[in-house]
């Protein structure tokens, strides 16, 4: 059972997601999961007002089963699967780092406190980091055509140079991010 | 029943990614300061097996499962709205640590504050909804 508690080998996890992108294309679909944010938009009042919503997200079921698998999925490695003991090793360095910053280290928890408390979601500076983070993710990726899954998996696997694009841009920003943003907002 | 199937792929994907802790805000951040080929052996790895796959099924010219079309679509090509919105994106991923799948698993993994980025995210799609045709693309 540890080899299933503990953290999965990255070569296992990454066949295993290349897999899934493969499966779906058998199934006739193509792997992306920012189109449910369209999607659920879509269900909603902006079909009436806004172009760009109003299509049949009843075709967009299979995607939204996807979305709603992946919850169960969450749910039921995190509860059954998973020894929070053994998870999230860290580079020693970036620990450091972190401490530097006045975050958390995991100690089994998937997400700093830092971010994910709800003690800290639910302060003005806290609620508002995760929001405009959402925000930025929810604004980018149907802009960009795609996130992780639609460009990085799907697209980079056809070999399409617009991907590529995409990819640079997501690392970009993952960049900034990292090096700029979060230590301007958590160092002190 | 046909969403069954969906539904399957979905639980596995979730159960993958947690596994993998690629729902991790601690992996991504690690990734972002080069400290760790964790998730680059992922993504690397997802890549190369989807590259041969892609690459089998149109060279076999193999038939979708149950009759259904294969539907492998070329992206169409520009610069502005994949470096704008990629780069978009790129922040948020690295700022909540989390990209759309991992925002609907982490959900399940029970980090219910995530509600507050999914709701960003959705009212980040909505205000590009509203902006799409005024956007350099």
């Amino acid at each position: 059972m540890e080899v299933i508690q503990g953290t999965w080998h990255w070569a296992v996890s990454g066949f295993l997601i290349g897999l899934i992108m493969l499966v779906l294309t058998y199934f006739g679909k193509t792997f992306g999961m920012s189109s449910n944010l369209r999607n659920i938009c879509s269900m909603t009042f902006a079909k009436r007002k806004i172009d760009y919503f109003d299509f049949d997200w009843k075709e967009q079921r299979w995607n939204l089963s996807v979305a709603l698998g992946a919850v169960v999925g969450g749910f039921l490695a995190s509860y059954f699967l998973m020894d929070s003991t053994d998870i999230l090793q860290i580079n020693p360095k970036t620990l450091e780092n972190l401490k530097l910053l006045n975050i958390d280290a995991p100690n089994g928890k998937l997400g700093p406190d830092a971010l994910f408390s709800l003690e800290n979601a639910f302060t003005i500076k806290g609620f508002f980091v995760l929001l405009f983070g959402g925000f930025l993710i929810g604004f980018g990726t149907p802009y960009a055509g795609g996130c992780t899954s639609g460009h990085a998996i799907s697209g980079l696997s056809n070999l399409q140079i617009p991907s590529l694009i995409a990819v640079i841009g997501f690392f970009l920003g993952g960049l900034i991010s990292a090096h700029f943003l979060i230590p301007l907002i958590f160092g002190s | 029943m046909k969403l069954l199937k969906f539904f399957i792929v979905g639980i596995v994907f979730g159960i993958v990614l947690t596994k993998a802790e690629a729902v991790s805000w601690y992996r991504i951040y690690e990734m972002f300061m080069f400290q760790s080929f964790h998730m680059y052996g992922i993504i690397g790895t997802a890549v190369f097996v989807g590259v041969t796959g892609i690459y089998l099924i149109k060279k076999k010219d193999i038939q979708g499962f149950k009759g259904a079309e294969i539907d492998i679509q070329d992206k169409d090509f520009s610069y502005s709205r994949y470096i704008i919105g990629g780069t978009m994106f790129g922040l948020g991923w690295g700022l909540v640590g989390s990209c759309p799948g991992p925002i609907f698993i982490l959900i399940g993994n029970g980090v219910l504050s995530i509600c507050i980025v999914l709701l960003g995210a959705l009212l980040g799609t909505y205000i590009y909804g509203i902006l799409k045709n005024k956007l350099p693309h």
